[in-house]
């Protein structure tokens, strides 16, 4: 078939490159990076309202920079990025052209609009309803219509996505299976279907009832169809950072998976199984059976739980055999002590592995068993576990990756190089202590959403434990830390985008160094050893905290609830 | 590539019927998207839907 599509070749990788797709790329990661700033100040406001020694905002603009930072961080900077990342992985991973460009390009302007009108919407004030926005809680009818525009153009990327599969298998561009890496890809775009559709289904008419056309909407079916999209829409980012995890695995080490087989059937318990966990927000809702809570939270979840322990264990260890075949074999951990920590791009990846499965994975799993959730169920430990995912775990993912996407893909030179090292354990440290400090406290009690911990406006006076304000203050010291690190992060990114040393065609970029081997990004295929006595270790570590905090929690909640 | 890596297909090209069911359920994306969209359709969705439509009206 004969096109018009232009081609380069990266001289890095060797990967060719659809001019027309890496357009496509550097226009989402912009906007995502810019609504990462937004979202990222408004979150840094929240947190220094909760801080009590500070207690920053008054009540309504609490609430105003509550919800554009739920909006501007867990939306529309994850899932314009997300975008990026699924033509990076079908395009350019594929060797294909990206089917429907104008489609993309649409699909990218509605979903500016979109975030842009939500954005305008939300500081206007009259619309301080929260990233939930539970009916009867009325929004601004922009505020919805925005968030459906923002999806319609995130279904037309998805839709592009899934064109360039068909037109790069049509054009053998690649030959066997997709790999790894465009499989995670294909994955998260397989529930951003679902979401988005779950979002349509309710939002829609959640419009009409703002403006008039509807006269009521029922609150549990809101909420019910509402985490559809809402927990949902976090699943794509798990897809798309354990994605990014196997690329920067593969890029900066030349590694590959150690089963392929494996870690494709991992993936497909996220496809099946990792949607249903939408119903750990209504563990504590009295309409719904058992059966119908335990069936979604625990039986289908932990499979898709199983599937975030299969690449929790491939990801190092496929760095660990590619470490130990260049001669790395020395004690258990040689591979790990003489890994690149000072490459943020690897950094940032081990840190996101290392605190999505200790703090966002294991805290998920105690929130998703019915029993337990009781103890934590709509205080902050919520926020703090998604902190741990979504923060800690996909953000410092998506950061990890740009700092590859800026020579490779934006053909600049990095700037700030020194403060680019740093900046990963700022965020990372940062991003942990916000989900650790916020889980303590919502494990004392402290109820999420609220604008004052101290009561010092009720009629009936309430105390929380000392222990809560403690944490509490060093939640909004952490904040302080990961707000230190974003800005480092952005100062890094928009100086090298704009200011960067541009690179001749076939020049290569001073960082990253990869190795030959990096191409197996783009190829099907396993790893040749499978001896990981290093990965095994770290990988008993966790399963010996998964268990005694699992249990901690149980012992917590016989006290909490005493049967005699 | 070394030749070990190359998977069946790159080697040979065998039909689908040779290829095990799983590659083959793993190599089809839009059965992969059925299933997506149909598995927490009907356990989350729909089922949830079905319980909310049996709490008793209040009087």
């Amino acid at each position: 078939m004969s096109t018009n599509t232009e081609f380069r070749t990266c001289p890095t990788t060797g990967l060719k490159v659809d001019l027309a797709a890496e357009k496509l790329i550097k226009a989402n990661a912009v906007a995502a990076v810019i609504f990462l700033a937004i979202g990222g100040l408004f979150g840094l406001l929240v947190a220094l309202t909760r801080w009590p020694e500070v207690h920053l905002l008054p009540a309504d603009w609490f609430y105003l920079a509550l919800t554009a930072h739920g909006l501007d961080v867990l939306l529309v900077w994850i899932i314009f990025f997300e975008m990026a990342v699924l033509y990076f992985a079908s395009a350019i991973l594929l060797n294909s052209r990206i089917a429907g460009p104008r489609w993309a390009w649409t699909g990218f302007g509605l979903m500016l609009v979109g975030a842009l009108l939500t954005n305008v919407v939300v500081l206007q004030g009259g619309s301080s309803v929260m990233f939930t926005s539970y009916v009867p809680l009325k929004a601004e009818p922009g505020f919805y219509l925005g968030i459906i525009l923002f999806a319609v153009g995130a279904l037309i990327g998805c839709a592009v996505f899934f064109g360039t599969l068909v037109v790069a298998r049509r054009e053998r561009t690649y030959k066997g299976s997709i790999p790894l890496v465009t499989f995670g890809a294909l994955t998260a775009a397989i529930i951003a279907v679902f979401t988005i559709a779950s979002g349509a289904i309710i939002l829609i008419p959640t419009l009409l009832w703002s403006v008039g056309l509807v006269s009521n909407i029922d609150p549990l079916l809101y909420k019910t169809i509402w985490w559809a999209m809402g927990h949902s829409s976090q699943q794509i980012n798990v897809s798309a950072h354990v994605a990014i995890w196997y690329a920067i695995a593969a890029i900066t080490f030349g590694a590959r998976p150690l089963s392929e087989k494996v870690s494709r059937t991992a993936f497909l318990m996220y496809i099946l199984f990792l949607q249903l966990a939408s119903a750990h927000h209504m563990l504590a809702e009295p309409g719904f059976s058992s059966e119908w809570k335990i069936f979604n939270t625990s039986y289908a979840m932990y499979l898709a739980v199983l599937g975030s322990m299969v690449h929790g264990m491939t990801v190092p260890g496929s760095i660990e055999a590619a470490q130990r075949s260049r001669g790395l074999n020395k004690g258990m951990f040689e591979w790990l002590r003489k890994a690149p920590w000072g490459n943020p791009a690897f950094a940032g990846m081990f840190m996101s592995l290392v605190f999505f499965g200790f703090i966002g994975g294991i805290s998920g799993v105690v929130m998703g068993t019915e029993q337990i959730n009781l103890i934590m169920h709509n205080t902050l430990y919520v926020p703090g576990h998604f902190h741990g995912t979504v923060v800690a775990g996909t953000t410092l993912a998506f950061m990890a990756i740009t700092y590859y996407l800026v020579p490779l893909v934006f053909r600049r030179e990095l700037r700030f190089m020194k403060l680019a090292r740093l900046q990963p354990y700022l965020f990372g440290i940062g991003a942990a202590g916000i989900s650790v400090f916020m889980m303590g406290a919502g494990t004392l009690g402290v109820s999420r959403r609220h604008w004052d911990m101290q009561f010092a406006d009720a009629i009936l006076p309430f105390d929380y434990p000392s222990a809560a304000f403690l944490m509490m203050g060093l939640n909004g010291m952490f904040a302080v830390l990961a707000a230190v690190g974003g800005v480092a992060f952005i100062v890094v990114v928009v100086a090298s985008v704009f200011f960067g040393r541009k690179l001749g065609v076939d020049e290569k970029p001073s960082y990253p160094e990869v190795p030959p081997q990096a191409a197996v990004v783009a190829e099907h295929g396993s790893a040749d050893s499978l001896k990981i006595p290093g990965t095994t270790m770290l990988v008993a570590i966790f399963f010996i905290a998964f268990v005694l905090y699992y249990f901690v929690n149980w012992k917590y909640l016989s006290e909490v609830w005493p049967l005699s | 590539m070394t030749e070990e890596h190359k998977s069946e297909d790159q080697q040979g090209t065998p039909d689908d019927e040779q290829l095990p069911f799983m590659q083959r359920l793993l190599d089809n994306p839009f059965l992969l998207l059925f299933l997506g969209i149909a598995v927490p359709t009907v356990f989350y969705i729909i089922w949830g839907i079905m319980e909310i439509t049996q709490i008793p009206i209040a009087d």
